[in-house]
């Protein structure tokens, strides 16, 4: 845990189970970090700006203008309106997707059998789509507001012929993922199932998450200034900062 | 794949050219068929579909390239919407590849992929905008200006992970054509953009034909 772009001590720590959701607002200057508990967890997460629920995470905005198909270390993450919610300032797992979305419920119970709350109680199977539902229901949002999301520990990769598959090939249990927050976030996030998931038994893979407070941003930041593309999303992330806040 | 279409254009029952940096909105309804054509070639043809019973069911390019397993749209896909109902299907397609990762372009990603004094140059989603703030019947506001798809744009994702923006693989003449499988309404913006070559630098008409 030797990422210089934060500083020691969480301000908070806590576990998600697998098949769960949350959310939090998050302040500018804070690092969350995602820890992968036991390998092959996969965390949906969607952005907005709590001042202004109409600017969101943009996933072709995100990879277009970094040139990227995955997204990991040293990539921003990008609202529609061109600031940066955060950095992935570290990654030890090295390739999360950002374009198969989530599982519905109907899709659930055909791939894993119904599981109802009824009958199962807390080993009930949610799905991710409705999971999101719930907490963007939380701040008076709804499914028009359900954009592209993230599947963090997901990797999916492309042939030549553009043929998606997920590569569950190598779960790293203990795997980290850092995200340094540029502005203001609301961050919605689920432990459900990555689509492509074709294990036998609906997986529930816990995800702890810890905040800490971010290191001050030094020239030749790993994200800022790994692009002029960041450079300049960070100067529009600055501006609204200095106006706004 | 390229699919040649059997249709005949005089048989259409509509049909209008899409000058570069303007929308088209309108109801398409089950059954009929749309055919977008690149009239000058290397054209980006922005493009959302929305549920005409209710628009908050509409176009998503993530179920639509889960469920068919592929990142790029030709003759064969099946556009399926966030509920994951099939709303669209490709019938024909003469350019053989389309896009639906690279989203739309809009003023403000213009000035981080291209400069800060960029800003003021016109792009696709101040289209979409200006047409949902024209078309108060269908109820849209930006909430609903969501994950498009790119005709005739070259995307291709490298084997690394990467996402390249080639030189187009549309000419002249070469067109796409969707069969409605419920009533929706189509929202086009003819991409205005200038900065990259999507449009060879040079944005061109598009036309919508419907039988």
């Amino acid at each position: 845990m030797t990422n210089t772009t934060i500083l020691n001590n969480p301000l908070y720590t806590d576990t998600l189970p697998g098949g769960a959701h949350w959310s939090f607002r998050i302040k500018k200057g804070k690092t969350l970090r995602l820890i992968d508990v036991e390998g092959g967890a996969n965390v949906g997460m969607l952005f907005y700006n709590p001042a202004d629920l109409l600017e969101r995470y943009n996933a072709p905005d995100t990879l277009k203008c970094q040139h990227t198909f995955k997204l990991t270390k040293g990539h921003c993450l990008y609202s529609d309106m061109g600031r940066i919610f955060c950095s992935i300032v570290d990654d030890s797992f090295g390739w999360h997707d950002t374009v198969c979305g989530n599982l519905s419920k109907k899709m659930i119970d055909k791939r894993w059998g119904v599981h109802s709350y009824q009958d199962f109680r807390n080993d009930w199977t949610l799905s991710g789509h409705d999971s999101f539902l719930v907490e963007l229901a939380k701040y008076g949002m709804g499914r028009r507001d359900l954009a592209a999301n993230i599947n963090f520990f997901s990797r999916v990769v492309t042939d030549s012929e553009g043929n998606l598959s997920l590569d569950a090939s190598n779960p790293q249990a203990g795997a980290h993922v850092d995200l340094r927050f540029e502005m203001d976030t609301l961050m919605v996030f689920h432990t459900c199932p990555h689509p492509l998931n074709k294990a036998a038994q609906y997986p529930k893979k816990p995800v702890s998450y810890e905040f800490y407070e971010s290191a001050p941003i030094a020239p030749g930041d790993i994200c800022i200034d790994a692009c002029g593309e960041n450079q300049r999303g960070y100067k529009n992330t600055t501006l609204y900062n200095e106006l706004y806040v | 794949m390229i699919i040649e279409s059997a249709k005949n254009i005089s048989e259409s029952l509509f049909s209008q050219v899409i000058p570069a940096g303007d929308y088209w909105m309108r109801t398409v309804v089950a059954g009929q068929t749309i055919r977008i054509t690149d009239l000058e070639g290397n054209q980006a043809a922005d493009t959302l579909f929305y549920s005409a019973d209710d628009p908050s069911e509409r176009y998503s390019a993530m179920d639509t390239i889960r469920e068919q397993g592929n990142v790029y749209l030709s003759a064969g896909t099946v556009l399926m919407s966030n509920l994951c109902n099939p709303m669209l299907d490709i019938v024909a397609d003469t350019c053989g590849r389309h896009d639906t990762l690279g989203g739309a372009c809009a003023t403000e990603s213009n000035t981080v992929r291209y400069a800060l004094d960029k800003k003021c140059m016109h792009a696709c989603r101040d289209s979409w905008l200006l047409a949902v703030a024209e078309n108060e019947q269908f109820s849209m506001t930006k909430r609903d200006i969501t994950h498009n798809i790119n005709f005739f744009m070259n995307v291709p994702v490298t084997a690394e992970g990467g996402l390249t923006f080639e030189d187009g693989i549309s000419a002249p003449g070469k067109y796409v054509e969707l069969t409605a499988l419920m009533d929706v309404i189509v929202l086009i913006s003819n991409c205005p953009q200038l900065n990259n070559p999507c449009n060879g630098y040079d944005p061109t008409p598009v036309e919508v034909r419907v039988w």
